[in-house]
């Protein structure tokens, strides 16, 4: 079965991959966005968690050590700017901006000496028959165990902050710090964790792109991919599952441009790169359109820093 | 206070070019060689065999020679700052290693004409001091195509091209008329990445021609990813290292390469600016002048295919073969060369169009 010479199965699960890195960024970034506090240090946060965990695996041998190093790696440098806004009160957007430089320079110099190294392959998780499943198998059974926990970890996400008490905590410290606050909830140290929690869902990310997606290290590795992360965290409405999709687009377009192009397709190829650009543009005029909903559910208390003063 | 900078520097610059004229020609003490990168030292491809020539010129003059790079500067007005800062900053000769630093060369040049400019992969020397090089890559791609068009089983190549320029244009032209000419059924796919150098995107476009069939890539943009992505398919497919030897792949995809040696053509400008025989050039250099190596042919590829891809080499070396050498119809069937005739470069240089048989619209 094709469509113009492109094979949708084959489209499908390349795009799945091709999703990941944002997908976790974006998660992450929703829920410290949840959490009241703008992080536009993504880019930064993925890139250096993209050279720690290609470090990590590196030297243990280990990709799912070198996952964990990303994370880490993301989470340390999101600590900066959790002490930075948190508790020095600097503003949130330039604080992002300068977490985004220095992420970018302090990655390149961690890189040093680890050009044209190839990290451990991080193998497709073994599924046995399924993989084998006409059009099934390809799409939902062969792929590497970071796809799936991407989507196990949407499925978290969207629990936690949807069904239980931390999931409330976290939204009232976002919505209203002020009345978190009277009602005895610690909001900078919430904020902290939130943060915290968004670096290393960054620096996973990152890790994805250098450790599977290109496997290697090169400078500039993450070209950019921070920005559309926090694109699809506004795209989603801040809504985990809405990530999903949006990741899923966002990818999915990237991907079909690329087949496009290859399979010889006579649309010229200015449109099909800026296609993905296009298409974010349309579905945020569309979803913001209905009755301002999209701008209703963004966080009250987004961006504004919080300072106990009673 | 900077436009008085500037302007004092400026005129500083007319006197010294006016009265200096033999002071130069009699050679100077201390260079300072600055060069401009596109992209980061470490992309392992273009830029890091840019750099390894201002390695080589700092090796060759010692401490007659002080050495400055600048990296990852963006094609645009930003590089018309960077250079002027670094006209402003004391630089002799400054290289300019892309296309895209054409406009910005030449509009700074007019400003510092005590200073040389040295542009890579251009066409435009509005003043007197500036220069052009480049390389005759489309020998590499010749054979690069030998070997594509041999190696291919699916009967379909790809090639990841970046913008189209001509200096891309021709790499296509020459890899698919020599696969071509040993494979008649070969078809070529090209994805334009519209990057010089983007890991994922270019790991990307690999993945996509892998998707659609096709087992032997070519790119034209500088990291080695799109080799990384061919790594995954065990053997598969392979491809060719760009602009650096890619070395780390050849337990892999890598069955052979195409190798930017800028290193002599540095150590001579910046030798004929410490001895006084600096003068505006237009260099154009291939695998004769050393300037285009052609990395090892791995045991990937047999015996007979390698000594082809050699025998093609050594006689594009000893100037007995022309990649574009008649009959070679355009891309709509109108004749561009006839039988025996060798492709002018001034074609080579404005190459706008495909040859015969490639399918698909350049982008304009």
């Amino acid at each position: 079965m094709e469509f113009g010479g492109i094979n949708p199965v084959i489209l499908i699960a390349s795009l799945m991959v091709a999703a990941v890195p944002i997908m976790l960024a974006a998660l992450g970034e929703l829920v410290v966005e949840k959490s009241g506090v703008l992080n536009l240090g993504v880019e930064g946060m993925m890139i250096v968690g993209a050279i720690c965990g290609f470090i990590t695996a590196v030297q243990t041998g280990s990709p799912v050590m070198g996952f964990l190093g990303g994370a880490v790696g993301g989470a340390a440098l999101s600590l900066v700017f959790a002490f930075l806004t948190q508790v020095l009160l600097a503003n949130q957007v330039a604080t992002g901006l300068a977490l985004t430089l220095f992420g970018l320079g302090f990655a390149s110099l961690m890189g040093q000496g680890y050009n044209g190294i190839k990290p451990p392959p991080t193998l497709s998780v073994p599924m046995g028959p399924l993989a084998d499943i006409p059009a099934l198998g390809p799409i939902l059974f062969d792929h590497d165990w970071m796809v799936y926990m991407s989507i196990a970890l949407v499925a978290v996400v969207w629990w936690v902050l949807k069904a239980t008490r931390l999931g409330l905590i976290i939204r009232a410290v976002g919505e209203s710090h002020e009345a978190a606050h009277a009602l005895g909830y610690k909001v900078n140290r919430i904020r902290l964790g939130c943060i915290a929690f968004g670096g290393a869902m960054a620096g996973l990310g990152g890790a994805y792109v250098s450790l599977v997606r290109v496997p290697q290290w090169v400078d500039g590795i993450t070209a950019g991919a921070g920005w559309i992360a926090l694109a699809i965290v506004v795209f989603a409405s801040w809504r985990p599952w809405r990530v999903l999709i949006g990741a899923y687009l966002f990818g999915g377009i990237t991907v079909l441009q690329l087949n496009l192009q290859a399979a010889g397709s006579a649309i010229p190829v200015e449109y099909l790169s800026m296609s993905p650009y296009l298409i974010t543009i349309l579905v945020l005029v569309i979803m913001s359109s209905g009755r301002g909903r999209a701008a209703l559910n963004a966080p009250a208390s987004l961006g504004q820093n919080f300072h106990a003063a009673r | 206070m900077l436009r008085r900078t500037l302007m004092t520097t400026a005129a500083l610059g007319l006197g010294l070019a006016l009265t200096g004229g033999a002071a130069l020609a009699a050679g100077m003490d201390h260079v300072k060689a600055c060069f401009v990168y596109v992209g980061p030292i470490g992309d392992g491809g273009w830029t890091y065999q840019h750099h390894q020539g201002a390695l080589a010129v700092q090796e060759a003059f010692g401490d007659k020679v002080e050495v400055q790079w600048q990296e990852s500067v963006p094609e645009g007005a930003d590089a018309e700052r960077v250079l002027t800062q670094m006209a402003l900053g004391g630089c002799n000769i400054i290289f300019t290693t892309s296309f895209g630093y054409m406009d910005p060369t030449n509009a700074v040049a007019a400003k510092f004409p005590d200073v040389k400019f040295e542009h890579a992969t251009g066409f435009m020397r509005n003043s007197e001091n500036v220069s052009t090089y480049n390389a005759r890559f489309y020998e590499g791609r010749a054979v690069q195509g030998t070997i594509a068009g041999r190696m291919t089983k699916s009967n379909k190549i790809g090639y990841i091209a970046s913008f189209p320029i001509p200096e891309v244009v021709m790499g296509i032209n020459s890899y698919y008329l020599h696969a071509k000419k040993v494979n008649p059924d070969v078809e070529l796919s090209v994805v334009w990445a519209y990057t010089w150098f983007d890991p994922a995107k270019e790991a990307d476009a690999a993945k996509a021609l892998i998707d659609q069939g096709v087992d032997v890539i070519a790119s034209h943009t500088d990291s080695t990813a799109p080799l990384a992505e061919a790594a995954k398919t065990n053997g598969a497919v392979i491809g060719f290292g760009q602009a650096s030897d890619m070395a780390e792949y050849k337990d892999g995809p890598r069955v052979s390469s195409i190798i930017d040696n800028w290193a002599p053509y540095y150590v001579k400008r910046v030798g004929a600016l410490l001895d006084g025989s600096y003068a505006q050039a237009d260099a154009w250099e291939g695998i004769a002048g050393g300037e285009v190596g052609i990395g090892e042919i791995t045991a990937a590829v047999p015996a007979e295919v390698k000594a082809e891809a050699e025998a093609m080499r050594d006689a594009i070396a000893a100037g007995t073969y022309h990649p574009f050498t008649g009959p070679i119809n355009k891309q709509d069937g109108s004749a561009w060369l006839a039988e025996g005739q060798t492709a002018p470069d001034g074609d080579l240089l404005g190459m706008d169009f495909y040859v015969e048989g490639i399918t698909g619209d350049i982008p304009k």
